[in-house]
């Protein structure tokens, strides 16, 4: 029993390691979204099965918040906005997406070495999650690095929020404060940003943040 | 009877309160007056208990206060090394409050100076208290700033905010140092108390570098060339109490900090580090006295002058870890005794000549020298006790700074003693040249009293000054008193420093007052011995003798003249002997290769009416060559980096990712 949920656990963060490399391979938006449904919905499991194995069951309430913002709430609003902004076919990127998953590949083996040796004392089970986890917030700051659309800045900002929320419950007794508070401030930050996304839009015409930069005349 | 140490912080406490009360007080009339006199009784209380400390040889007394760091609290100790510096620094801060009471009431803004001059006072005291290297360090930073306030009291002065900004630069810099060299002392363990310090080991090439460091660190404070550049301009930037307060008390300070680490912390020092400061001693000693020479600033070449003793004192310094490096203990103690005696002399005659160019800047409202000459008839008094610090200064009997300097160039007779071949070399060298500086500073003062007191006013500024007040006068009289009597009973000083050479370098000079007619003996009978006494005595009956022939026989004689000429064929008074041209010969001497001086004759062209000018071109190396190279390199980074202000939000999330990525690689590589 115990082995099949160090695998299980193991099996569902490595998923959300490899949907935020779909993420990165990604360029559409509205596939993008997708993506990003899927990844809360893998975080919502990995959370939910944490919560099983640990015998904690606040972190269900986290699961459940995961599922109902994270996949659902927030990646509808965005259709919204997208559709509303009538830019759904727009394809950005300020890199290339094959340099920008080799370089991914690089962060995931970076962090897998650097998390293995430094936390060599540790159970198991945390260890990998860590691990996992540092890949994925590493890879969502690589997606915000990368794109110029504010629209992907923001999926990538939320999944690696989503790693930090992998690595808190990966790691035993986080209080539920902690996470509805964390939850409510990514809920802020959405809307905040939704707002923002619709002033860029209206004063510029588009949501590519070089309108920004172009405006305050800077050159890229 | 409560501890030493404690009536010293109360006294501290007390001069905080002060700058409360001047900050509440500051719109009333009487501020001025209020606050002077509390810091002048605050003061004289300070140095009693300090006094009494010293001489009644009471082992150190300690304080532990819950304040600062919360697991560290703050510590304070005093000892007798404490109490010797506490006598200097509240017998400068007395003497500064007294001319205070005067020279304040001329203040256009007495509010930019009344809350920070105890505050200043308060600060230094502190930092001689401070027990353990949190405490110093705060202490140390709360005296620069409080003096910085007081340099830029008069902040419009284009001047003035260059020299607070050149200050603030060196300060920071010299706080670094000394935080770097606190930090190797407490080694990996962190144990910051001066105990816990005194008692662990350091390895030989550690102590080297907290030496290194602490040249720097309190040397910049101190004036050591070549991280003087700051004290020429922020001293005479400050008003004349703070500026005599700056250079007789605050540099002192510095050294203590230098004495406190190298000789108590650091453990047995190696005779390298006293040829190390035997030389920056010797280089500033001369370099120092030469930059007073050129200058017309009356202010600016007192600066400069204690630039040149700081040098003295730490080439003594130096000649002390030399001896004492090599188990000469009482050569050792002769050395550093002369060390103290200097920085006790300093404080007096520098604090009388700054309260005196001070007096000068208050009646005529000039500090230029060459807009000065005649105030020994219209500020006789000034004059008098003007000409006591300049003789003082200049290192003749039968006054203080004599008999310091003699005691030095004592120590450096001793050098035959040493064992190493570069020491036996180096220590006359070094002798020498104090003693080149001491002549330079002898003709140093001879131009900054003959030009300004003597001759004819060359300005009708000059010309219409007044005597001072009588608060400032009672300050210079006493500081000149004190010089005087430091001067012919020495004995009695050097009995006085004898705990402190006892708990510094573990040896003492022989008991002066054991000797007849009040002579010091520094070694043996044999070899060397004055007598103040017996030298003023010679003194005034040689001068009496010859001011009566001179009169008897010269001055009535009937001479020949030309007529209606009164003894003065040329009735302008350009035509005295000015400044500069009284210093033409040593500049041509020494100044054509240490400050590149060249001059010139600008002729004019066959038929043009302009008269033809003599042009002399003087550049400060030190600034040139050193300052304004790193001035530069700072300013081409500065520029580059400017560029990161104008990011767009992608490359500033770039940044941030790739320091993560790079401090991650870091730990990745190295844990």
């Amino acid at each position: 029993m115990h082995n099949l949920a160090f695998d299980i656990a193991h099996l569902l963060a490595g998923g959300l390691v490899l949907i935020s490399f779909m993420m990165l391979y990604q360029d559409r938006l509205y596939a993008l979204l997708n993506i990003f449904a899927l990844h809360a919905v893998v975080l919502a499991a990995s959370v939910a099965w944490q919560a099983f194995i640990q015998n904690a069951p606040h972190l269900y309430v986290t699961a459940a918040i995961a599922l109902v913002f994270k996949a659902i709430v927030i990646p509808v609003a965005l259709h919204r906005i997208i559709k509303q902004l009538g830019i759904h076919r727009d394809i950005e990127t300020a890199v290339s997406i094959g340099p920008t998953m080799l370089a991914g590949m690089g962060l995931v083996a970076l962090s897998m070495v650097l998390m293995l040796r430094v936390t060599g004392a540790a159970d198991p089970l945390a260890r990998e999650d860590l691990a996992f986890a540092l890949s994925v917030v590493l890879l969502g700051l690589l997606v915000m690095v990368t794109r110029r659309n504010a629209v992907s800045q923001v999926v990538g900002f939320m999944s690696l929020e989503n790693g930090l929320v992998l690595a808190a419950t990966g790691a035993k007794g986080m209080p539920l404060v902690v996470e509805i508070s964390v939850a409510f401030s990514i809920l802020i930050a959405f809307i905040v940003i939704g707002v923002f996304l619709f002033r860029i839009r209206e004063r510029f015409d588009t949501v590519d943040v070089g309108a920004l930069d172009e405006f305050r005349g800077e050159r890229r | 009877m409560i501890p030493a140490v404690t009536q010293q912080i109360w006294c501290v406490a007390a001069l905080l309160g002060t700058t409360a009360l001047a900050i509440a007080a500051s719109r009333s009339r009487q501020s001025t007056a209020i606050v002077y006199g509390t810091t002048f009784s605050i003061s004289l209380v300070a140095l009693a208990g300090a006094l009494l400390a010293l001489i009644s040889r009471t082992s150190a007394t300690e304080l532990a206060l819950p304040i600062g760091l919360p697991w560290l609290g703050s510590h304070f100790r005093l000892d007798a090394l404490a109490a010797f510096f506490l006598v200097v620094v509240n017998l400068g801060g007395a003497a500064a409050s007294l001319y205070g009471l005067g020279y304040g009431s001329h203040e256009s803004a007495p509010q930019r100076i009344l809350p920070f001059f105890p505050a200043f006072l308060a600060g230094m005291n502190l930092v001689v208290l401070a027990d353990d290297a949190f405490t110093y360090l705060l202490c140390w930073e709360f005296m620069s700033l409080a003096s910085w306030a007081l340099v830029m009291a008069h902040h419009r002065d284009a001047d003035n905010a260059r020299a607070g900004y050149v200050y603030l630069v060196m300060a920071s810099f010299g706080t670094l140092a000394l935080l770097l060299a606190f930090g190797l002392l407490a080694g990996a363990g962190g144990s910051y108390s001066f105990a816990a310090i005194r008692a662990a080991q350091h390895t030989p090439s550690e102590a080297a570098l907290v030496l290194a460091l602490m040249l720097l660190g309190a040397g910049s404070k101190a004036g050591l060339i070549p991280l003087h550049v700051w004290l020429p301009l922020a001293h005479p930037a400050a008003p004349s109490h703070v500026s005599a307060l700056m250079s007789g008390v605050m540099t002192k300070v510095a050294i203590y900090g230098f004495i406190r680490i190298v000789f108590d912390l650091l453990g047995p020092p190696s005779w390298s580090a006293g040829v190390a400061v035997l030389i920056l001693g010797g280089a500033t000693a001369v370099m120092g006295i030469l930059y007073a020479l050129m200058e017309k600033d009356l202010k600016r070449l007192l600066a400069y002058s204690t630039i040149e003793n700081i040098g003295v004192i730490f080439a003594s310094l130096g000649l002390a870890l030399a001896f004492q490096a090599n188990g000469l203990g009482l050569a050792a103690a002769l050395a550093f005794t002369a060390a103290l005696f200097h920085v006790l002399n300093h404080s007096f005659f520098k604090s009388l000549l700054f309260f005196g160019a001070g007096a000068v800047l208050m009646s005529t409202g000039e500090r230029d020298m060459e807009k000065l000459g005649g105030l020994i008839h219209r500020m006789p008094l000034t004059s008098f006790v003007f000409l006591v610090g300049c003789v003082a200064i200049s290192a003749l009997p039968p006054f203080n700074g004599f008999v310091s300097e003699w005691l030095m160039f004592q120590a450096v007779l001793q050098s035959p003693d040493l064992p190493q071949w570069l020491l036996k070399i180096m220590v006359p060298a070094v002798g020498a040249l104090l003693a080149l500086a001491a002549a330079l500073a002898a003709a140093c003062f001879v131009k900054a009293f003959g030009v300004t007191f003597l001759g004819r006013a060359r300005s009708p500024a000059a010309e219409a000054a007044r005597e001072v007040d009588r608060w400032s006068l009672a300050a210079m009289f006493s500081l000149a008193a004190l010089c005087f009597l430091a001067g012919i009973v020495p004995g009695l000083v050097i009995d006085a420093l004898s705990p402190v050479a006892q708990a510094v370098i573990g040896h003492r000079m022989p008991v002066q007052l054991d000797d007849a007619w009040l002579s010091i003996v520094p070694i043996a009978e044999s070899r060397s011995s004055y007598n103040g006494l017996l030298v003023f005595a010679f003194i005034t009956a040689a001068a009496s003798l010859a001011a009566y022939f001179i009169h008897r026989f010269a001055s009535r004689a009937i001479r020949r003249g030309p007529a209606w000429g009164c003894g003065f064929a040329d009735p302008t008074p350009a035509a005295q002997y000015s400044g500069v041209s009284f210093v033409q010969p040593i500049r041509r001497v020494f100044g054509t290769l240490v400050f590149q001086a060249r001059e010139h004759v600008d002729m004019p062209a066959p038929g043009e009416m302009r008269p033809a000018r003599l042009k002399v071109d003087m550049h400060d190396l030190i600034w040139e060559r050193l300052y304004t190279p790193v001035t530069e390199v700072v300013w081409f980074f500065a520029d580059r980096l400017n560029q990161l202000q104008f990011l767009t939000i992608r490359r500033y999330l770039s940044l941030v990712f790739a320091t993560l990525v790079t401090l991650l690689l870091a730990l990745a590589i190295w844990s």
